[in-house]
């Protein structure tokens, strides 16, 4: 056992202004083995992947591979050790070609042979089964691809460790398991793989062992056999989770007279995104939501409702009547609020201070001329940082230093503050912890009980199947079924989703 | 708590430029405490004047500061710069000098009030402004390309306004924009700045200008989704910067109540950028400080003032301060400031460690 040993980091410690992120935690990984790597947001689980990754320097520890301790300074440091990784965001350049993004900074070769870098390429992509062509523009790849390329780069530069940060966030159930396919050749023939993830599921159908952090300190490294998955999700959260249980039975539904009103109403709405025109409405107080794989459309349907792709056509209604809208600002005058799918580049403003990123939509909505006070602007970001318990230094910290999970907190404070009649959530919980997962739910069903209609978009369907009482089925950018009731199961999903019955 | 606050200071975005006007401060007084000798005059009028190298520092520095303030938003909303602005001050002085002057170079009075060839100035330095923010923001041109078009045609089209002719206007009142009130000893730029920067504050205080732009130069795309029209915004800060280029184009006219059309405001686009750069803002856009700008605007006519008072020639004088330049860019890149401060922090540790034993 102990000669399989490949990587080896022990007591490794590492700080940043005013956090300890990691403290005294050790962490070993075998050849031929896929480890798990759990915990909550800010549990250390990234900060752990920089050290090793040499992103970030270690105040102390050792790390060992090999048997032979080795420091490792930076990236490239890390490559040349045979220390390769995908990230959960992609971090190649959409600008360059497939094979170009695949094969940039690696050769040292003064002189690059594009003829051979292409066919290369292109000869790895059929292997691995990725649907793009070497000499694509990444760009013109969806999000899946993209990633499967950056897979497809760190597999290809001969590594024995791959770290794979939450690689299957963006992907979807076919893909998933392609990747997963993947990662078991690549065990096989001796690459030990570390695996971050949100997803327990894929834990426990990929994964040999788990090692679980917690507010950066090491709970305990497991046998896959031995932890159950309450026991994990136990020890991921410190306590006892009622994780699963029956969280919209508890919650009463909104009892307004006016409880059957359509207060959105669209009519073969459609927009340059490439989505066949579709019908959709919402009641007053509804959860509903847009089902469907990666690709399906869902994302593209809310959009088109928002007016954050450019709407084509169709008719809307707002409480029977009929409105025009065109952009976002539109939306909102309406009372309509979207949490984008994609947080890094459609949702934070990275620079700006966590109150700022608050009060912004309200602010837009009020008027260019009447700025909020200093003290109204503390007064609200105060007051949503406590309710959804964002944690945050203070109000003035760049959101962009907040962990992934607090900045979706930010910005579901930003619409919230904005008090919407109608809240469209597109993947809110994607990447984020299974205690702030539960939150997030709790809190859709919660605002529809007071009366908010939100439309809730998620991969997991269990997630959905547990806040939404109606669901949109979409396949190839059609709106393809409308389930509700009690024909809301997985098993109906999944056969209206795959069609053809 | 004292690293804390050492930091505190260091990490300040007006660090910079405050450091850099103190170390000026430092070295003229060190060479010639005589720098700082302001004295009351008169001048060939016969009116009180205050002069001395500090008051030649406030009023030259006066169009640099006016542009900074523009500068400062067009390069947070679009990340890039305005190379435009020296041409356009030509353009600007020219219409003005057009409507004061009419089609007689050498008139024995002005054909309109000075304030109506102000306004039209301004009319036409939005204008300017309004077509590189179009360019920049409909169709999306990188700016500096954009502006690039009105910097090369800019001082052409200044001099066919008047005919290649080069008019004087009469009316000694014109010169008191870029001079002197009679009966005020302070250069009339100074109030002129001060006025701009009162506006610029209530623009910021009673608007969400600052806001809106910063949002659009970090995110656009999420700047947006919040109802934010980034394309208005980009447009709107190359217009103000219009309005700034066309009161700089006042002051700059009125200083010879005539205009050199190949040499006014020549290169002064760079030193505008300058000063937003010595202001520590970040030239790809996103958050600014206006103050950092202005303080950085006057360090660099501050610069120009001591290089000249040492006797430097005038043709020598871009080499000098482009050394200077390369010492503050280089001083204020994080890097070295990260250094600098791990250097001051094991200063302070092992003094810290001396008390100990």
């Amino acid at each position: 056992m102990e000669n399989n040993r490949m990587l080896e980091m022990r007591g490794i410690d590492k700080s940043f202004p005013g956090v300890r992120a990691l403290q005294k935690v050790d962490f070993s990984l075998n050849k031929g083995e896929i480890h798990a790597l759990m915990g909550e947001n800010g549990a250390g689980k990234s900060t752990l992947i920089k050290v090793l990754t040499g992103v970030y320097s270690k105040d102390s520890g050792v790390i060992r591979l090999d048997g032979k301790e080795v420091q490792i300074h930076s990236p490239q440091d890390a490559q040349n050790l045979g220390i390769s990784t995908v990230y959960q965001e992609i971090t190649l350049c959409p600008n360059l070609t497939v094979a170009e993004n695949m094969y940039i900074g690696r050769g040292k070769a003064k002189i690059t042979n594009w003829r051979k870098m292409n066919a290369d390429a292109d000869a790895l992509l059929s292997k691995l089964d990725i649907p793009a062509k070497a000499t694509q523009q990444l760009a013109s790849c969806s999000i899946a691809v993209q990633q499967m390329v950056a897979i497809a780069r760190a597999v290809d530069m001969e590594c024995k460790v791959l770290i794979l940060d939450e690689p299957t966030s963006s992907l979807d159930e076919q893909e998933v398991e392609k990747l997963f396919g993947l990662m078991r050749d690549l065990k096989a023939t001796g690459v030990g793989i570390i695996f971050v993830t949100h997803f327990l599921d894929q834990v426990y159908e990929v994964c040999d062992k788990i090692t679980v952090l917690r507010d950066g300190q090491l709970v305990g490294e497991y046998e896959i056999a031995d932890l159950p998955r309450v026991k994990l999700v136990a020890k991921m959260l410190g306590k006892e989770m009622d994780d699963l249980s029956d969280i919209k039975g508890e919650m009463e539904p909104y009892q307004g007279k006016d409880a059957d009103e359509k207060i959105y109403e669209a009519s073969q709405l459609f927009s340059n995104a490439g989505i066949k025109p579709f019908d959709f409405f919402i009641r007053k107080g509804e959860v509903n939501g847009f089902t469907g794989l990666l690709g399906s459309g869902r994302s593209e349907c809310v959009r088109a409702i928002f007016g954050a792709d450019r709407v084509l056509g169709g008719t809307v209604k707002r409480n029977g009547k009929e409105v025009k809208i065109r952009t976002p600002r539109a939306a909102m005058k309406n009372g309509i609020a979207y949490l984008p799918e994609d947080r890094k580049n459609d949702g934070i403003i990275g620079d700006l201070s966590v109150r700022e990123n608050i009060i912004l939509a309200l602010q837009v909505l009020k008027g260019f001329f009447k700025p909020f006070s200093k003290a109204q602007a503390n007064a609200f970001a105060e007051e949503y940082i406590k309710k959804l318990s964002i944690k945050t230094a203070s109000a003035d910290t760049p959101i962009k230093s907040l962990s992934g999970g607090n900045q979706q907190k930010v910005i579901l404070a930003r619409w919230l503050l904005m008090h919407p009649e109608y809240l469209i959530l597109d993947e809110p919980t994607r990447g984020i912890d299974v205690g702030t997962k539960v939150d997030i739910q709790k809190l859709v069903l919660e605002l529809a009980s007071e009366g908010m209609s939100v439309t809730f978009i998620s991969s997991e369907t269990d997630e959905m199947l547990r806040t939404c009482s109606r669901m949109v089925v979409m396949r190839d950018r059609k709106v393809v079924g409308e389930l509700s009731g009690e024909d809301l199961t997985q098993s109906k999903i999944m056969s209206t989703i795959a069609g053809g019955e | 708590m004292e690293k804390s606050l050492f930091k505190k200071i260091t990490g300040n975005q007006m660090f910079i430029p405050l450091m850099a006007l103190l170390l000026l401060v430092v070295i003229n007084l060190v060479v010639d405490p005589g720098f700082f000798k302001v004295t009351l005059g008169t001048n060939n009028a016969g009116n009180p004047v205050l002069s001395g190298y500090l008051i030649t520092i406030l009023d030259y520095g006066s169009e640099l500061a006016i542009l900074a303030i523009g500068m400062t938003l067009v390069t947070a909303a679009s990340g890039g710069q305005d190379i435009s602005v020296g041409a356009t001050i030509a353009i600007c002085g020219s219409v003005m000098l057009r409507v004061l002057c009419g089609t007689n170079p050498r008139p024995d009075a002005i054909q309109a009030p000075i304030l109506v060839a102000f306004l039209v100035a301004c009319v036409v330095g939005m204008l300017c402004g309004a077509f590189n923010g179009a360019l920049v923001s409909f169709f999306k041109i990188q700016p500096m390309i954009a502006t690039l078009i009105l910097f090369t045609a800019g001082r052409s089209i200044a001099a066919w306004v008047n005919n290649n002719m080069l008019p004087i206007v009469p009316d000694p009142k014109f010169a008191y924009f870029g001079g002197f009130i009679p009966g005020i000893p302070v250069p009339t730029t100074v109030f002129i700045v001060i006025i701009c920067i009162v506006i610029t504050i209530l623009l910021l205080k009673f608007t969400n200008l600052g806001l809106y732009t910063q949002a659009v130069g970090i995110n656009e795309k999420s700047a947006r989704l919040n109802g934010i029209n980034p394309t208005f915004m980009k447009f709107l800060a190359f217009v103000i910067l219009g309005l700034c280029v066309a009161v700089a184009a006042l002051i700059k006219v009125s200083r010879i109540s005539t205009i050199n059309y190949s040499v006014i405001a020549k290169d002064i686009e760079m030193d505008a950028i300058l000063a937003v750069a010595l202001g520590g803002n970040s030239l790809s856009g996103g958050k600014f400080n206006m103050w950092a700008s202005i303080v950085g605007a006057y360090v660099i006519q501050f610069l120009t003032t001591t290089l000249y008072k040492f006797s430097v020639r005038s043709d020598a004088l871009a080499a000098y301060k482009a050394v200077v330049v390369i010492l503050l860019v280089v001083f204020s890149a994080p890097k070295v400031r990260e250094a600098v401060g791990s250097f001051a922090k094991k200063l302070t540790s092992k003094n810290a460690l001396k008390e100990e034993a």
